[in-house]
Formats: C-alpha cells, sequence, structure tokens
C-alpha cells in the first residue's frame, strides 16, 4: 500500500517546522508556504504530518495507484 | 482538503485554526485528537470543555460535544458534566494561565476528589491571547509585557502540583515528542480517575519573542535537545535537570474514582429502601 | 395527598426543587443558605441524584451550568458574598441559554456585614450583577410555603425561558419554620425541556423556530455533536465577532423575558380595592407589613400592600394600574432602598414614602404604621 503526500498550501502559514525536523530534507518553504521540492527522498515517515500545527502537509493513501 | 484524521475529529469548516503560524497548540491539538481516534472512542461519547485563551479555542475546532467556557473555570463545569453523565468522557484542554492561576482552586481539588476528567495542558508558559504578559509557568528571570525587568515569581510545575494534590495519573509530553505525547495522552484517557497531561508548548509570537528564543523552529530545536524522560530526571544530579524539559509518566495509581464512590452511595441508599 | 410538615424555608426549597425535578446541586458553605447544601446533600441521592460540595462559589456555579448543559436540572445556594462571587458564570448562563436555579438567601452587606442578619440588599445585584446587557427572572417568597412552592416554579421558568433564575430569599424567610402542606399529586405543573424536532435544526443549537421566543434544545451529551460558548454566537453556537449577529442575540435574550412578562410575573395584591395608601413589599419584609397593614385596618384606615413575587422582570404594568387609584406609596425593604427606584420611575402621581433598615435589624410593624400616619 503505497501513501502520498499532500500539501494544503490554503492552510500552511509557513512556520517550516515540517521542512526543518523532515529526516529527508523532502520539504522547502517557497514565499512563505511550503513545497514537497524532493518527492523522491520521502520515505512517508510522517513526521511532517504529526508536527505540522496547522494540518497542511499529511499522508494520504494513494488509491489511484492500486 | 484534509487528512482523515483532521477530517473525522476536526470541524472543517472552522479550520484554519486563529493560532499564529508556528504555534504549538496545533500540534497538540493534533496529539489529541490521535489519542481520542486509537482509543476508538465514539466522538458523541467525548464531552471537551475549555476555559479561556489561546488553549481554549481547541474547543470550537475539536468535533465532541464541546463547551467552551469562561476563564479557569473548566474544570468546575467539567465536574458537573461528569457527576451528571459519568458514562461521558470528559476532557479539559487548558493553557497554564487558565489552569494554574485563575483555575488553581479547581486543579488542585478535582485532582484531590480524583474525580474521573482528562486534564490536557498546552503550556506554553505565558498568556498569549492578551499578548505576552507571564504566566504561572513563566521561569524566574524570564520576560514578559508585565515583567518588564524580569520575572521573579518563581513558576508552577503543573505535573508536580496536580501529583502533590492527588491525581491519579500525571504525565508530561511536548509539542515536538508528538509521538510519545499521544501514547501519554491515550493513557490519560483510559485512566480511570482524575489525570493531567502537562504538554510543553510553543509560543514564538511572545514568549520567544520577548525571550529571544527565535523562531517556532528553534524553540522546537530547543525542545528536542533539552529532553531528558523521567527515568533520567530521577538519576540525574540537579544542576543537569535545570531547565530541562520532562517526557513520560510521573505517577499512576488507582485511587477510587469520584463519581464511581457518589455512585455507591445511591446504590447503598437503594438497598436500604428495599 | 396533602401532608402537612413543619419545615424550614430553607429545607422547603431543597424539596420544592426535588419536586420540579433538581438532580443536581453543588455549592459551598455560606450562611444563611448553608441548610439549602445539608438538605441536598441528604436528599439528592436518596432520588438519585447527585450532590457536591465545591471548592468554592465560583466552582460550584460553574458545576451548576455544567450538570444542566448535559440535561440535568440543577441548582446552587448561597448569600450575598457568594452571589457576587457566581456572577460571571451567571452571565455565562445567561449567554448560553443553560437553565439553572441558583437561590441567594440574603444578609446584610456589604462585604462580609452581619452574616446571621435579614437583609435585602441584593435586589439590584440580582438584576444587574453579571456585566453586559441581559435580562433575568428574580422571584421572591415569603413564607416556607412559598418557598416550596416558587422553587418549583423556578425551574419551570428557568426550563420555558432557558434562562438562570434567582430565587431572591432572604434570612427571614430561609430560617423561619411554618406548618405548611406539601402536595404530593401529580397537578402540579412540571416543565420539562423543549427538545428540538425538525431534523434541519438539529445542528443549530441557537436556532429560534418562528413563532417561539427560546431556541429549543438538544442536549450536549447526547447524538448530536455541537459547540457551546460564552463568546457572541449566531444560530450554530460558534464564536463570531459580526456585529449583526452579536446585536441579534443579545437583544433576543432581553426580549425572551421581557416579551413574556405577562406569564412570568405574579403579585399579590390585599387589601388594595379601596385602598389609598399601598405599601410595596417583598420576600420576608411583607411579614411585618402585612401584620401593620393589619392593625391600620383595624383602626379603619384604606390601607393595602402591593408585593410582588416575581421582582424581575419588575411588576411595572400592575404598579402602574394600581398608582392610579391611590394617593401614597409606601416602599418597605430591608435596604437603603433598590425597589424603591423601580417604584419613583414608574410611579408618577402619588406621594411615595420610605420604610428601609440596613443595621441587620427586622423592620417592625410600627415603623410602618408611622410611616403611613406621616405621608399622608
Amino acid at each position: 500500500m503505497s501513501k502520498r503526500l499532500i500539501v494544503n498550501p490554503a492552510w500552511c502559514k509557513g512556520c517550516g517546522i515540517c521542512a526543518e525536523f523532515c529526516p529527508k530534507k523532502v520539504l522547502m518553504i517557497v514565499k512563505e508556504k511550503v513545497t514537497v521540492a524532493n518527492p523522491d527522498d520521502c520515505i512517508k515517515c510522517g513526521m511532517c504530518e504529526m508536527r505540522c500545527p496547522d494540518y497542511a502537509i499529511y499522508l494520504e493513501e494513494a488509491h489511484d495507484e492500486e | 482538503m484534509a487528512s482523515e484524521l483532521i477530517t473525522k475529529y476536526m470541524r472543517e469548516e472552522h479550520l484554519p485554526h486563529i493560532w499564529c503560524p508556528g504555534c504549538g497548540h496545533g500540534i497538540l491539538m493534533r496529539d489529541v485528537a490521535q489519542a481520542i481516534k486509537n482509543l476508538g472512542i465514539d466522538q458523541e461519547k467525548v464531552c471537551l470543555v475549555s476555559g479561556i485563551g489561546c488553549a481554549s479555542r481547541a474547543a470550537g475546532y475539536m468535533d465532541f460535544q464541546t463547551m467552551h467556557t469562561t476563564h479557569g473555570r473548566a474544570i468546575a463545569f467539567a465536574t458537573g458534566v461528569k457527576m451528571a453523565r459519568p458514562d461521558l468522557e470528559v476532557i479539559v484542554i487548558a493553557g497554564d494561565g487558565d489552569v494554574a492561576a485563575i483555575g488553581g482552586n479547581h486543579l488542585i481539588h478535582a485532582a484531590r476528589r480524583n474525580i474521573g476528567i482528562t486534564v490536557i495542558v498546552f503550556n506554553n508558559d505565558i498568556y498569549g491571547m492578551t499578548g505576552g504578559q507571564y504566566s504561572p509557568t513563566t521561569p524566574t528571570g524570564e520576560f514578559g509585557t508585565t515583567a518588564p525587568y524580569g520575572n521573579i515569581d518563581r513558576p508552577f510545575d503543573i505535573a508536580v502540583l496536580a501529583a502533590a494534590a492527588g491525581a491519579s495519573y500525571v504525565a508530561k509530553g511536548t509539542a515536538y515528542h508528538a509521538p510519545q505525547t499521544i501514547k501519554l495522552i491515550e493513557n490519560g484517557i483510559k485512566h480511570k480517575g482524575f489525570s493531567l497531561i502537562d504538554c510543553a508548548g510553543i509560543c514564538a509570537t511572545y514568549y520567544g519573542r520577548k525571550n529571544k528564543k527565535g523562531s517556532a523552529v528553534d524553540m522546537m530545536k530547543f525542545q528536542r535537545d533539552n529532553t531528558i524522560t523521567v527515568e533520567q530526571a530521577k538519576t540525574l544530579p540537579r544542576e543537569q535537570r535545570e531547565g530541562k524539559f520532562i517526557l513520560g509518566k510521573l505517577v499512576e495509581n488507582d485511587f477510587p474514582e469520584f463519581s464511581d464512590e457518589y455512585q455507591r452511595i445511591i446504590d447503598s441508599l437503594k438497598e436500604k429502601k428495599q | 395527598m396533602k401532608n402537612r410538615v413543619l419545615m424550614q424555608g430553607n429545607e422547603a426549597v431543597v424539596e420544592g426543587a426535588i419536586k420540579a425535578g433538581m438532580r443536581f446541586f453543588a455549592g459551598y458553605p455560606i450562611t444563611p443558605s448553608t441548610e439549602i447544601a445539608e438538605q441536598s446533600a441528604v436528599r439528592l441521592p436518596q432520588v438519585g441524584g447527585h450532590f457536591i460540595q465545591m471548592e468554592d462559589e465560583i466552582g460550584s456555579m460553574a458545576a451548576v451550568i455544567g450538570a444542566s448543559a448535559v440535561g440535568t436540572k440543577s441548582m446552587t445556594a448561597t448569600s450575598g458574598p457568594g452571589f457576587s462571587l457566581k456572577q460571571e458564570n451567571i452571565g455565562y448562563a445567561c449567554m448560553t441559554e443553560i437553565p439553572c436555579v441558583i437561590v441567594d438567601v440574603q444578609r446584610s452587606g456589604p462585604s462580609t456585614g452581619l452574616p446571621t442578619s435579614p437583609s435585602q440588599g441584593d435586589v439590584m445585584q440580582a438584576r444587574w450583577g453579571t456585566h453586559g446587557d441581559h435580562s433575568i427572572i428574580a422571584i421572591s417568597p415569603s413564607s416556607v410555603e412559598e418557598c416550596y412552592h416558587l422553587a418549583i416554579r423556578c425551574f419551570n421558568l428557568a426550563e420555558k425561558y432557558r434562562t438562570p433564575v434567582i430565587f431572591l430569599m432572604d434570612e427571614i424567610v430561609g430560617h423561619l419554620r411554618e406548618g405548611i402542606e406539601i402536595d404530593d399529586d401529580e397537578n402540579i405543573e412540571i416543565v420539562e425541556r423543549k427538545l428540538k424536532q425538525r431534523p434541519d435544526t438539529l445542528h443549530l443549537p441557537y436556532h429560534v423556530c418562528e413563532g417561539d421566543d427560546v431556541p429549543r434544545f438538544h442536549l450536549t451529551g447526547y447524538d448530536i455533536r455541537y459547540n457551546i460558548t460564552g463568546l457572541s454566537h449566531g444560530p450554530d453556537g460558534f464564536p463570531t465577532n459580526n456585529n449583526e449577529v452579536a446585536g441579534k442575540l443579545v437583544t433576543r435574550l432581553m426580549q425572551k423575558i421581557e416579551h413574556n412578562v405577562d406569564d412570568i410575573v405574579q403579585v399579590e395584591e390585599k387589601y388594595c380595592d379601596d385602598a389609598d395608601t399601598i405599601i410595596v413589599c417583598y420576600g420576608g419584609t411583607t411579614r411585618c407589613v402585612m401584620s401593620a397593614v393589619e392593625q391600620l385596618r383595624a383602626k379603619g384606615r384604606k390601607v393595602g400592600y402591593f408585593r410582588p413575587i416575581t421582582v424581575w422582570p419588575f411588576p411595572e404594568k400592575q404598579l402602574a394600574a394600581l398608582s392610579k387609584k391611590v394617593k401614597n406609596i409606601i416602599v418597605a425593604e430591608h435596604n437603603y432602598g433598590q425597589i424603591l427606584l423601580e417604584v419613583q420611575r414608574i410611579v408618577k402621581n402619588c406621594k411615595i414614602g420610605f420604610v428601609g433598615k440596613v443595621d441587620g435589624t427586622v423592620i417592625m410593624p410600627d415603623e410602618i404604621i408611622k410611616a403611613v400616619e406621616e405621608v399622608k
């Protein structure tokens, strides 16, 4: 079962917590919003989702790939 | 557009919340939702009570039975709820000022009674809603808008206070250590008597700025690098414990729960009648 | 069936409240109301209800609102100093429209004052004690029997209008012992919460149906999840800064009481038909006035009394009508003139006299007789 990283820019306040604590440096803050800069490096650990104060980034089951 | 957890346990139409960028409250509120999800409790069976302050706004965002009450009084309101409906899972979310200053009396007495309420403290060491005044947990020597020359008060350790007052489950978590904190909240909710989980938050806007702690990211790093476990805290010499965040369970025991004890009185009177 | 029993006012309140359906009481010891807590502690578990002695007056008020929010008829009791402490949460109950009954057995103040002495110094506090505009219902009993029956009425009005109701007693009535008749028949009206019926309004806790002044209930703790807040809120129960919504809410909170004064207000008028002089009194003071009026009538004087049983909203219409028929109005109350202000506001064409006391002693019939002689 694969997972997908989803970003909701409307809720992102650009605090940078997700990017800083991503163990694989997948995320970047660009113009005060989170961007998935290196999607291939993502190990889907979910730490960004767990520490995002604004629920603006999360992992979702990628149903369309099944 | 949100994760399943948020869609189910929060009122999506009221998000994004009013908290500042990088506010630890958002992380801690998610921890509470995750803990309830992990326990599989029906949303209708959860009554979330809050007081006034930044943390107390959680009541409006979380999709349970929610009561946003008066400053400091959430535990007292929750006591009425629990007595009238012992079947409900009664949870209080409170800030440090709310629960330990204006509401300090209710905290210690609810702990003493051991009534089955779970209190989750979003503890950011400052009054945020009113703009950065020092709180009962602001460390001595630090600054707030009402401590312009440095705080000369000594801070409370809310967890130790609750434990001393008789709380039967007490733990400490942090915004940074989300997985561990979720587990501690879960255990607190599962626990029958009065439980309190004192969670170190992040207030970069007021506390951080007033005390030159850097950004929310810097404050999270500081939490990461300065946290010790309850076990470590027991063995470390005092100087090395100073200023550290503590993570883990401090107290757990099986004192009788208050509403159960009251039910025993009701039952005994019924028996006498028969 | 009617049972004749000897009872104290403070005990009768509890029996009346239980008859009305009270199943939760939270309180804190304070003279001269403590017997109400004591009696509740004995009686409530006997009927499957709950009593709790809270850590303070503020917590008691909070616990009462919490219990009522999840569907349990609830009451607290206090006296002046405690009544002051409860005010913020009474405002919360007004704003969130959670029914509850607050008994205030008034004693001499301000501050600690004379804790065991009678007074009626909290009349204005009952009306305006909490901050912000709101309406309130306050009822004042003058006998032990009324302590029982009006306690039931307090609960009925609280449920019907979704509001805190102040049972404004005083030390005279609270500690009075009288033989009273307690009705245990089914004829006593007990009002239960009007629950929401329309599925489209279930998620709107403060939606008011057309023709209603009061939103119907959907209780916290059952199948529909919703939010209650002391912040300004719309029909959905969530905080809003919208000025129009905020204005509408406060206006409705006022109007749901003011538009229903005919249903809420009760007065007693005695010997008023041919009277040229009437005495306005309420609560325990009525007993002194009654004696004075009877003595004056025996001397052939045309004196009667007018007693607001409902102190708030004040029986404005009734007093205005009566004032057109008489020459003199004397207000008798155990304070420096609180209801006097209302009387002065409403009455235009009469001489107004006043008998008040603030030293902790009771107004004697002679003092009232003297005032009647003087106003002539």
